[in-house]
């Protein structure tokens, strides 16, 4: 279910790692506890993002949760296409609903975040 | 039932629901004529008085209302609201007094704010009121506005805003408009703020906590004093969201617990017309350190007589046209005053006893994730339903069914599937004997009949709502017919 080569934070956003280069979005555990999408908040190309800062708004017909960037770094894209279909975010949240790509400045952060063995046990926690 | 159209689409170019008289006097110049003045305006509904009127009726018909029946909407306090108050704001010498009046012509006005303020101030135990702000969120960023104009006179208006998770929702937007970043404070097992991990967040570039007490799992924070010290002793404050203040009224007083703001919302507590209904009125108390940057005017009494004392240099200026929503206040003040001390007292005994009868009748048939005990409102979940794919919204839209109009949904967030149940003291055993037989019923037809929940509500003018297209697709404003677009 949880692709095994991304990094997984507590407030499940994930981070896949291609080069210096990280894409960010929320897991499929996120989606289904804000239920359908309705909008979400993306920030500009260029911005600079302090690890744990907010990166965005997902609102959703229950919710409205912040969500936070898993690694520091400056933003080179974002997933426009979100903008029109808030539902890809419910559809594909590992695929095509990623959110934002980021350059890492600093890949000692990554330590911080779990594996995916380490968030399906996180998870079970939640679910007892 | 066919379904009523817009007002725009049984519009007739042409008709009116109004006739003019003829100018029976000279007229001298189109004093217009040179002011950009529209020569028509475009795309108003057209219709005759009887469409207007029959439009308007039949679509009231399909509302639902306080005055109808059951609304246990919790953090609302959807109490029913006396009658005796609209009669005493509607006499036409509050109606017809104006704003701009002369201060000797309105000195009763005047002494209607005040005794107001100090009935607020003897009701709260804090130190002085302002009643400008409109509602309750305009109220919760007047009294952060207050706290950061002392902050920043001492020298520093910090950072932080500290916010609990069972906070209600509009606090942490009211501290990010005043320009402070957000930090949650995690409650613990029992629903209330956890002493440790407030220890933890309360540092020095912290400048409030902004808390609900009882907060919205409706669990009175006992820990408010302890609270009140950890934050104070780094120099933040205390900001009581009092939008749960039915459940405190008479029997104890946030400015004793060394609350240093509050908000009110006299459209809750206070039983004036809510919603739709309104409009609010969100009176804010502070305590005497924060009085000069109170808001302008204030009503004071000099020699002769009442007066508006604009003569405030540390104020936070004005926040609100004129006085604040006089009216609402009218209204206010007769409900305090029909009610009397001991009256006061019982609104929040009842409102706590109803709301308890309540939980102890469904505890078996909706699980709470919270069991420690409640005040005014409890927090049910759809645990129990969801083994059988019955979800918070299904419950609430069977309601509906039976009358009866469903519980504030998904909120607080900390319980999943919430569904927080608010009855207040004005309704009769009867009433909530009519709810929770809804409910037992409900939850009876989650494991025999789900899909009667999945379709729900059936007895209604519009079946259930498509709110996820609403919110994906919104339409704000009337685009047109078809026709009308193709001859434009």
């Amino acid at each position: 279910m949880y692709p095994d080569n991304f990094y997984y934070t507590k407030d499940h956003e994930w981070v896949r790692i291609e080069g210096d280069k990280g894409t960010i979005g929320i897991t499929d555990f996120a989606q289904k506890q804000l239920g359908d999408v309705v909008y979400v908040e993306l920030p500009a190309v260029g911005t600079n993002l302090e690890f744990h800062q907010t990166i965005g708004v997902v609102e959703s017909v229950k919710a409205v949760s912040d969500v936070y960037s898993p690694v520091s770094g400056e933003v080179v894209a974002v997933n426009t296409e979100l903008n029109d279909s808030p539902e890809l975010l419910n559809e594909d949240p590992h695929g095509k609903g990623w959110m934002i790509q980021i350059k890492i400045r600093d890949d000692s952060e990554l330590q911080k975040l779990m594996t995916v063995e380490e968030y399906e046990k996180f998870l079970e926690g939640l679910e007892e | 039932m066919i379904r009523e159209p817009l007002i725009f689409e049984i519009s007739n170019e042409g008709k009116s629901a109004f006739s003019l008289p003829n100018i029976d006097v000279p007229v001298k110049e189109d004093i217009l004529k040179n002011l950009p003045v529209r020569k028509e305006i475009a795309g108003f509904p057209q219709v005759s008085e009887p469409e207007l009127v029959r439009h308007f009726t039949r679509l009231s018909k399909t509302n639902y209302c306080v005055d109808e029946g059951f609304y246990p909407l919790g953090s609302c306090t959807m109490k029913y609201n006396p009658k005796v108050n609209e009669k005493i704001a509607n006499n036409h010498k509050f109606l017809s007094s104006h704003p701009f009046s002369p201060i000797d012509l309105v000195q009763g006005n005047l002494e209607i704010l005040k005794m107001t303020e100090e009935l607020l101030v003897e009701i709260t135990g804090m130190d002085a009121f302002t009643l400008q702000p409109s509602a309750g969120a305009q109220g919760e960023l007047v009294g952060m506005m207050l706290i950061r104009a002392l902050l920043e006179e001492k020298g520093d208006p910090r950072k932080i805003v500290l916010i609990p998770d069972s906070a209600h929702g509009t606090n942490p937007s009211s501290a990010h408009i005043c320009g402070y970043k957000v930090q949650e404070v995690k409650s613990n097992k029992s629903g209330t703020v956890d002493l440790a991990n407030l220890l933890n967040a309360m540092k020095e570039d912290v400048a409030a906590l902004m808390i609900t007490n009882p907060n919205t799992l409706g669990v009175f924070e006992f820990d408010i004093k302890k609270i009140a010290e950890i934050v104070h002793a780094k120099g933040g404050f205390i900001y009581m969201d009092g939008a749960n203040m039915n459940a405190l009224i008479g029997n104890c007083r946030p400015g004793d617990m060394d609350v240093d703001v509050i908000h009110l919302n006299l459209h809750k507590t206070f039983s004036t017309p809510h919603g739709g209904g309104g409009p609010g009125s969100g009176p804010v108390g502070v305590k005497k350190e924060l009085i000069p940057y109170l808001p302008v005017p204030l009503v004071e009494k000099g020699e002769k007589g009442y007066f508006l004392d604009f003569d405030r240099p540390k104020s936070i200026g004005r926040i609100r046209s004129f006085y604040g929503n006089f009216q609402v206040v009218v209204k206010a003040l007769a409900y305090v005053l029909s009610l009397g001390h001991e009256g006061m007292k019982e609104v929040s005994e009842i409102a706590v006893l109803n709301s308890n009868y309540i939980r102890k009748c469904l505890e078996e048939d909706f699980h709470l994730e919270y069991k420690t005990p409640t005040l005014h409102e409890c927090v049910f979940s759809d645990k129990f339903q969801k083994v059988h794919g019955i979800t918070n919204l299904d419950i609430a839209k069977r309601l509906i069914d039976y009358g009866v109009h469903p519980p504030t949904m998904s909120f607080p967030l900390i319980v999943h599937g919430a569904l927080m149940v608010e009855p207040t003291e004005t309704e009769s055993k009867r009433d909530l004997d009519i709810f929770i037989d809804a409910m037992k019923k409900i939850a009876q037809e989650a494991k025999t009949n789900p899909n009667v929940l999945k379709g729900a509500p059936h007895e209604t003018y519009v079946r259930r709502l498509d709110e996820i297209g609403a919110a994906r697709n919104q339409v704000l404003k009337w685009e047109g017919t078809a026709a009308q677009n193709e001859k434009d």
